[in-house]
């Protein structure tokens, strides 16, 4: 379970990004972040595991409190954290098995890690993860010589690789065309469900992140301006999320369902842990 | 191929092949090999007396140095100003030059990419490869001492660069563009100076100002080789032993180079 | 009418958009070049006398005359070679600590400002004023000329890594670290494969340079063929020195062909 405290971050520029920002996200729970470019959404998971270094609050992992680690601890925290990456951010000169092993460079040493000589079981999972997502044939290809969505599922399986407790993932299909945006929207939210992990998936598109999470949260200006499952997206809340703007549009897409098969995952329980 | 499938059917990855891996070892065996063979040859023709005793040397230097004699200054304003001009005068006639080789070495504006080109390219090749000093040497020979051997033999040194980088910048730019400007009717010169001249006068003018940093750097040394500048001083200074003199020379030497380069880094940025 | 006035009005824009500034900047070359014409010195006479004498260096070079002196240009030549690769292994290496050093985004401000001074030290003053130190303290010999060229090389290629680090693309090394790797790991998942093509291509092309400098720290006693060729032209032995000429310039030549085909490769 993560759990986010009266988190603030304000740059040495001085923007405030996030402004006593608290939440709580169960073990198993998908949560979409929405909200304005520049509303804090991608500092919001970077202070998670304190790429970016927030200015106040703090952020507990299960029992360990991460703003309060050290250099040592945080890296061994961060690899509890896997972060799915806006334009992938592969290593695009190494192979998609290198990118992929990469993601276990928290658990190996460093000279382990310079001859590329992980533990067999490491190089087992990848093959087993790369089978999952469909890229086995592309083992020795070049990062930068993959498509958009392939890069993608290579991103999604270096997080997974870290075997992590809880997954970030910041704008996954910014790039993507709308059919590979929905079938890595899909992968990441079966990949989750599967190995019952938290998530929070930092997104542009409105209809995406209805479709697929449970949960939304919508970020104005660096607080939450809205907190509640996917169905209780109305005009209204988009409207103090975003501001004006005729929103009928995007929101009947959902509740037309949709016409390409994708079928919404079960709303059962929105298991909102309110953080207020 | 680095995945290896064994019998049991569990499948391995390693970076490389075994051959590759055997090769890579190969081949850092032969680089440090080489390094060491080399370093041998060095040592060969060292006196590593004098090199033990280098720290003391340094010292000894040092000591003798400082301070800088500072009124010697004023008997250095005049080579620094020869200085200038030599670097300043042989990057305008290096210009002069290359510009119109570029022209002619560029595959894009060459009148003849088999009698012409060549030559062109050539001409850029034999300059290049011989430093200004080598210039400088050959030149006080022939034309004796003084500051025009220093001002060709920048001159000569800078066709090569500035026409190097200034005909990759022209086989670089835009075709459209310049098809764009023939598609009006215009004649072979026009297409010159409006499809192509515009493209890359920001690339000429960079590298015009970066080469005229490198050879007010370059003008200090050629007075060694008696072409003129502040490196005649330098000389008769460093053969009559007159330490305090060369730390006020090389003192006003840093202070040159590094407004010259302060200033080609504004006017370069000026120009982007 | 109108129209027809600012038609005739219409002239491209000028360079430098304000009057003053470019009459100022017309007026002070000009001034400048009158200047430097008028306080340049040139003995004509000896420069005309010499017009024959180039051309007899000219002839020089057809043939040239490798033989008469051929020990001397072997042993300048293996002393060039051996500088060159020496100086560019070690520069090439000691270079890559100052030049994480000097990159802003990974060295903190005391490091960055340590490692900028170094840059800046070996790039200031042209190789031979170096080598002149360095031989006043190292000795003569090709060893003087070595450590001239190392550092000299630990000038350039920090500056081009460093800046070629802080040009990275910044959310692959970020993936790296949000995986927990290590500072060292990051190094070499992050950084080292984004920068590595360069690297090689800037050592190659170092290389290149390096042999280029060593023919001239002969001339202050380094080393290499420079001595060689100094002494054949104080000889006025022209033949030998053509062939020395040629000798460099095709080395160069292979050497520029070889970095290009290397930096083609690694791209």
């Amino acid at each position: 379970m993560l759990v986010i405290e009266g988190l603030t971050k304000r740059y040495p520029t001085g923007d405030l990004a996030l402004d006593g920002v608290s939440l709580t996200v169960p073990k198993g729970q998908v949560m979409a972040l929405i909200g304005p470019s520049g509303a804090g959404k991608s500092t919001l998971i970077r202070c998670v595991n304190r790429l970016v270094e927030p200015t106040a609050g703090a952020v507990r992992l299960g029992a360990t409190e991460i703003t309060r680690l050290g250099d040592r601890a945080l890296r061994r925290a961060r690899r509890r954290m896997g972060m799915i990456f806006q334009e992938y951010a592969l290593v695009e000169r190494l192979t998609v098995m290198e990118n992929v092993l990469s993601g276990r460079l928290g658990y190996v040493g460093f000279w382990r890690s310079w001859f590329r000589r992980f533990p067999l079981a490491d190089i087992e999972e990848a093959f087993r993860l790369l089978a999952r997502v469909g890229l086995d044939h592309m083992v020795d290809k070049r990062a930068d010589a993959l498509s958009g969505g392939q890069r993608q599922r290579v991103g999604i399986v270096r997080a997974l690789m870290q075997d992590p407790e809880l997954l970030l993932v910041d704008e996954p299909t910014a790039s993507l065309d709308p059919k590979t945006s929905r079938q890595i929207m899909r992968l990441i939210i079966e990949l989750a469900k599967e190995r019952n992990l938290a998530a929070i998936i930092n997104i542009h598109d409105v209809a995406l992140a209805q479709l697929f999470a449970e949960r939304i949260v919508g970020l104005h200006a660096g607080r939450i301006v809205f907190d509640g499952p996917a169905a209780a997206l109305t005009p209204e809340v988009l409207t103090t999320i975003y501001g004006e703007e005729d929103w009928s549009a995007t929101i009947r897409k959902v509740e037309d369902g949709d016409g390409d098969g994708d079928e919404p995952p079960s709303v059962e329980a929105a298991r909102i842990a309110a953080a207020d | 191929m680095p995945v290896v499938t064994h019998e049991q059917g569990t499948r391995v990855w390693m970076r490389r092949t075994r051959a590759g891996d055997l090769v890579a070892w190969l081949g850092w065996l032969i680089g440090v090999a080489l390094t060491v063979l080399c370093f041998q040859f060095i040592s060969d023709r060292t006196i590593w007396g004098f090199v033990w005793d280098a720290p003391a040397q340094a010292a000894d230097l040092l000591e003798r140095s400082v301070p800088p004699r500072w009124s010697y200054a004023h008997e250095l304003w005049r080579a620094m100003w020869d200085t200038l001009n030599i670097a300043t005068l042989g990057t305008v006639l290096a210009i002069a030059t290359a510009v119109p080789v570029a022209f002619l070495a560029a595959y894009n504006t060459t009148p003849s990419a088999l009698l012409v080109r060549p030559v062109a390219l050539f001409v850029i090749v034999a300059s290049r490869s011989v430093n200004s000093l080598i210039w400088a040497l050959i030149l006080v020979i022939i034309f004796g001492p003084g500051m025009l051997a220093g001002i060709l033999a920048i001159a000569l040194r800078s066709i090569g660069f500035i026409g190097k980088l200034l005909y990759e910048a022209i086989e670089e730019i835009d075709p459209t563009q310049v098809e764009a400007v023939t598609a009006t009717g215009a004649g072979r010169a026009q297409v010159l100076a409006w499809g192509i001249v515009p493209q890359v006068m920001p690339a000429f003018a960079g590298i015009s100002v970066f080469r005229w940093d490198i050879n007010i750097r370059e003008a200090t040394v050629l007075g060694l080789v008696g072409a003129g500048g502040i490196g005649m001083q330098l000389q008769a200074s460093i053969n009559t032993l007159a330490w305090p003199q060369v730390s006020m020379i090389l003192i006003l030497i840093l202070g040159t180079v590094v407004v010259s380069e302060w200033l080609s880094a504004r006017v370069r940025h000026a120009i982007i | 009418m109108d129209a027809r006035a600012a038609a005739l009005a219409w002239r491209p824009p000028p360079l430098i958009e304000a009057a003053w500034l470019r009459w100022a900047v017309y007026g002070g070359a000009l001034l400048y070049l009158v200047l430097a014409l008028g306080t340049l010195e040139v003995n004509w006479q000896r420069a005309a006398e010499g017009i024959e004498r180039g051309g007899r260096f000219l002839a020089a070079f057809f043939p040239p005359d490798f033989a008469s002196h051929w020990r001397e240009i072997e042993e300048g030549l293996l002393e060039s070679l051996t500088m060159t690769v020496t100086s560019t292994v070690f520069g090439v290496i000691l270079s890559v600590p100052v030049a994480l050093g000097a990159a802003r985004n990974l060295a903190p401000l005391p490091v960055y400002l340590f490692c900028r001074a170094v840059i800046a030290i070996s790039r200031t003053f042209q190789e031979v004023i170096i080598a002149i130190l360095f031989v006043a303290m190292f000795g003569f010999g090709p060893l003087a000329g070595m450590i001239t060229l190392a550092f000299a090389t630990i000038g350039f290629m920090a500056k081009l890594l460093a800046e070629d680090i802080e040009d990275i693309e910044r959310s692959q090394a970020e993936a790296v670290r949000a995986t927990g790797a290590s500072w060292f790991q990051l190094l070499a998942w992050g950084i080292q494969p984004q920068v590595l093509p360069r690297f090689i291509g800037l050592s190659a092309y170092r290389f290149d340079i390096n042999f280029r400098e060593s023919a001239v720290l002969g001339l202050v006693g380094a080393g290499g063929i420079g001595d060689t060729l100094n002494n054949a032209l104080d000889r006025y032995e022209f033949g030998t020195a053509a062939a020395v000429l040629l000798i460099i310039i095709a080395i160069v030549l292979a050497c520029e062909y070889a970095s290009g085909f290397i930096r083609r490769a690694v791209q």
